[in-house]
């Protein structure tokens, strides 16, 4: 079997590179985090060798709970509202003719590749006090006074469905170009009505690209923390945001543990994915 | 004469239960081998096998009587025509064709006059420059062709090469791939599941099924002669009689069908005793019909239909409740009965040999 | 008919108009004469905040500089090992089909992991491992982050690639006399290389995109570019920002625009060929 050695240590060597960076930037990374999650923060910096599970039991005081829920809350309504503006988007853009619909692209992905940080801030401008929004609302008398509306729980939420839906549009507009539109009509042709075979049979059929984007949306959403920061103002803190207070405050442990919860949060949304048969749909770029 | 090719108990799992169970073949030089059954019977794997991209669980590859079976493929002497042409999409015809004289560090000059042969053979002359998305699947074929034989291998395998070409093209390309072989004098292993293609080029066939050899021979012995129900089944059309052997005097024997007594001769490679269950596999263009007893056999049908279609008159003739037989003739002679007439029906039991019943698969 | 595409096009207008309605405020406002410290008011046009920005005393360039050293190191390393990883694990023609293992499906969600979980996990990841390996070098601790999450672009990108090519064509090669190697070379490299080069863009954009793990990595200075904006515009707005921004847009339009138009013109002139 010398032959088949061969290949398999050619191959071998292929993969090491790969393998070996995984493993150390990787695995041992988030296995140092874990761990980290288990020790006692120090008097003023760093950490000591006390083994503890303190910093989960206080995961589950109402301070963390609070965040955590509220966090879970708005990823779910991120999620939502993406799936609510986002699904009819990519299923309308696929049904166009090749040349709006490469018009649309292009314009899709530009502030896609463009940094979110920059998209983000142009929304602080939008909603500032004396900003445009407020201006054009008073000037068409709908208002006196200047809205609220940055710093407010809309705000990040806006925020975070402006941030994530290219990732709900693109894959669901994969999935319903590649839908072979004949069985809508075979559907139609057999008497359901349009809206009826829009349910029973492209969504069905599309379901595949609508939960990569619900994985590709809401995953991300629990981690923002600069949104928070741009549009909520420091008071409403969100799971990533918290994260990144306890890092400042130099609390690595407590930061570590809500690293882990969150983790296996992502973890069971994957899982849960894999599960209902999604397989291969997050690999879309 | 040595064989240049020597399969030695071949085995293959891939851990999926056994694809090949203990092959043996001997392969001769010169010989248009053809490795035939259905798909999934292990004939591709073999093929792989024998070029080195495959590794057997277990057995031997002989190559001119050395043993190459731990010897990589790119170390063999044997290339192969891959089913879809594999062309390298990104090489024009000329790089195609000289890669493995570059591989093989040949002189520049040496590449030039070997491609142009190569090309000159399967008449593609002036095609160097091309991209393989611009030629059509024909063409794609004889590249793939021209790029295997450039390099004077001991064997070529083709690997079911006519499959993707529409049947008049098909045609062609199996006058063509046989004058080439004779042309070449290398030795060809064939594969296909297309029983005529094998019958049409071979000058030995290999009956494949479930991993192992079912039968070999001549095409004409394939034919005439199978030895399995399976072989009877797969080879062209045939009328399988399932009965029951009743009486045994040698190869002579007597089958019992649904009341009907028939006499036959088994296989060569079968001694049936009586009470087996055995299967007459008769040939339509073996069945004669006509006003008077044939072939000294006292049996009696009703035409049950007739249609005629390219030449050939085809006869369903009912013997009893459950028996029809098929009948094919091109002579006018057996034309003349019209549906519904009683006629005698016999063939040569010399011809129409009887094998084993098979209960579990068929 | 007429009116159902009417409304479906009135529904993917107001959704651009409204994607792009930022966008736009920050390419007016990058134009805005107002010198005041919050300058909300447009009050005119004018290109000084241009002239700032370029006028070298505004701390992008270096940051901007950062950002590019960081990002091609970056796309160097996740290249070669993103293209190779996906290469050996796609090596399994010539093997039993046992040898395409667990451990590879297990690797390959470890390699995927990075593209998967919220950034900011990372980010706290990559800081305390590096700060417990000492490893203290701002550029170095930033390429090994951004190598980290840009591989997996590569990978899946040449994956999916060789996912999609005949196996065949490798098979010929080694049946025509090319060694495993050689085969690398000759054949897959070859065909895999508008792969490459896409999963090299992507992680390009990804590397100077990333503000969330950089922000961990990072220790003391000026920053990455996307650092340095933010720190400019947590407090208020900065209208060198919105010039930056609006240059940022440009550039990224332009080659967008360009990519596809090349790429429509290479399907043009393949059919082309084709019918020639």
């Amino acid at each position: 079997m010398e032959t088949k050695q061969q290949d398999i240590r050619f191959s071998r060597l292929l993969k090491l590179p790969m393998y070996l960076w995984s493993i150390a930037f990787v695995f041992v990374s988030l296995l140092y985090v874990l761990g980290l999650s288990f020790l006692t923060r120090g008097e003023m910096v760093g950490v000591t060798n006390e083994i503890t599970f303190g910093n989960y039991l206080r995961l589950a005081s109402p301070q963390y709970l609070n965040v955590l829920l509220k966090s879970l809350r708005l990823a779910a309504l991120t999620t939502a509202l993406c799936i609510l503006i986002g699904y009819p988007f990519g299923y309308l853009m696929a049904r166009l003719n090749p040349m709006a619909r490469s018009i649309i692209m292009l314009l899709i992905i530009v502030p896609f590749w463009t940094n979110a940080l920059i998209r983000i801030y142009g929304w602080r401008i939008l909603l500032m006090g004396n900003g445009p929004v407020n201006s054009v609302l008073m000037q068409l008398g709908i208002i006196k006074e200047p809205l609220k509306l940055l710093y407010t729980d809309g705000a990040v939420l806006l925020g975070m469905v402006y941030a994530l839906i290219p990732f709900m549009i693109l894959p669901t507009f994969t999935t319903v170009d590649k839908l072979d539109f004949s069985v809508v009509e075979a559907a139609r042709d057999l008497g359901a009505s349009p809206l009826y075979a829009f349910f029973t049979i492209t969504v069905p059929l599309t379901l595949a690209g609508l939960m990569a984007g619900c994985v590709l949306v809401f995953i991300p959403s629990m981690g923002l923390f600069f949104l928070n920061d741009l549009l909520g103002g420091s008071k409403s803190v969100l799971a990533g945001g918290l994260i990144q207070q306890l890092i400042n405050s130099r609390d690595l442990p407590m930061a570590a543990a809500l690293s882990v919860l969150l983790l296996t949060v992502t973890g069971a949304v994957i899982a849960v994915y894999r599960r209902v048969g999604g397989s291969d749909g997050m690999s879309m770029f | 004469m040595e064989p240049i090719l020597r399969l030695k108990g071949l085995c293959k799992d891939f851990g999926e239960g056994p694809i090949l169970q203990n092959i043996d073949l001997d392969v001769y030089p010169g010989e248009f081998l053809t490795l035939l059954g259905p798909s999934g019977c292990g004939k591709t794997t073999t093929l792989r096998i024998i070029a080195g991209l495959e590794q057997p669980t277990s057995g031997h590859v002989e190559l001119e009587g050395v043993d190459v079976t731990n010897i990589p493929p790119e170390k063999r002497q044997v290339n192969t025509v891959f089913q879809n042409y594999a062309l390298f999409p990104h090489m024009n015809v000329f790089q195609n064709i000289a890669y493995g004289l570059r591989v093989m560090k040949v002189s520049k000059q040496e590449q030039r006059e070997r491609v142009q042969a190569a090309l000159a053979l399967v008449r593609l002359s002036g095609f160097e420059k091309r991209m393989p998305s611009q030629l059509s699947g024909g063409q794609k074929q004889r590249i793939a062709i021209a790029r295997a034989v450039v390099l004077q291998p001991k064997i070529l395998l083709l690997d079911e090469p006519l499959g993707a070409l529409d049947l008049k093209l098909r045609q062609e390309m199996q006058k063509e791939l046989k004058q080439l072989q004779r042309k070449l004098g290398i030795t060809f292993i064939y594969i296909t599941h297309d029983q005529e293609e094998a019958l049409n080029m071979s000058s030995r066939i290999v009956i494949m099924r479930n991993g192992k050899i079912e039968q070999m021979g001549t095409p004409e012995e394939i034919y005439e002669h199978p030895r399995t129900l399976f072989c009877a089944d797969f080879i062209g059309q045939s009328n399988l009689i399932h009965g029951v052997v009743t009486e045994q005097n040698g190869a002579d024997l007597k089958l019992n069908v649904s009341g009907l007594e028939l006499s036959a001769c088994a296989a060569s490679n079968w001694q049936p005793a009586k009470g087996d269950r055995a299967v007459l596999c008769l040939r339509p263009q073996r069945v004669r019909y006509g006003s008077q007893p044939q072939h000294g056999m006292n049996l009696k049908g009703v035409i049950e239909n007739k249609e005629y279609t390219g030449g050939m008159q085809h006869t369903q003739i009912r013997l009893n409740d459950s028996v029809v037989l098929n009948a094919v003739s091109q002579t006018a002679e057996m034309d003349k009965y019209s549906v519904g007439t009683e006629v005698y029906v016999g063939w040569s039991a010399a011809h129409s040999p009887i094998v084993p019943d098979e209960l579990e698969d068929m | 008919m007429k009116k159902k595409s009417f409304g479906s096009l009135l529904f993917l207008s107001l959704v651009l108009l409204i994607m792009y309605l930022p966008i736009i405020v920050v390419v007016i406002y990058s134009f805005n004469d107002n010198t005041a410290r919050i300058p909300i008011a447009f009050t005119g046009w004018s290109t000084m905040w241009y002239q700032k920005l370029f006028s070298g005393r505004s701390g992008f360039g270096g940051a901007l500089v950062l950002s590019l050293r960081v990002a091609l190191w970056s796309v160097l390393v996740s290249s070669v090992v993103g293209t190779l990883g996906a290469i050996g694990m796609a090596q399994r023609t010539i093997m039993d089909k046992k040898h395409a293992t667990k451990m590879d499906a297990a690797m390959e969600m470890l390699v995927t992991l990075p593209i998967m979980i919220p950034e900011i996990i990372l980010g706290l990841a990559f800081m305390v491992i590096f700060n417990a390996l000492g490893i203290r070098g701002n550029e170095l601790r930033l390429v090994l982050a951004h190598s980290t999450f840009c591989i997996p672009y590569v990978f899946l990108n040449v994956k999916s690639r060789l996912a999609g090519m005949d196996p065949a064509l490798f098979d010929a090669a080694r049946d025509l006399g090319a060694n495993p190697a050689r085969v690398m070379r000759d054949i897959t490299l070859p065909l895999c290389r508008p792969a490459i080069i896409s999963g090299c863009f992507l992680a390009l954009a990804m590397s100077l995109d990333d503000f969330v793990i950089s922000f961990f990595v990072y220790g003391a200075g000026e920053g990455t570019l996307p650092i340095k904006i933010y720190s400019s515009v947590k407090v208020g707005v900065s209208p060198m920002v919105n010039a930056l921004c609006t240059i940022t847009m440009g550039v990224i339009f332009l080659a967008v625009a360009l990519s596809r138009y090349l790429s429509s013109a290479r399907a043009q002139r393949q059919k082309k060929l084709a019918r020639s």
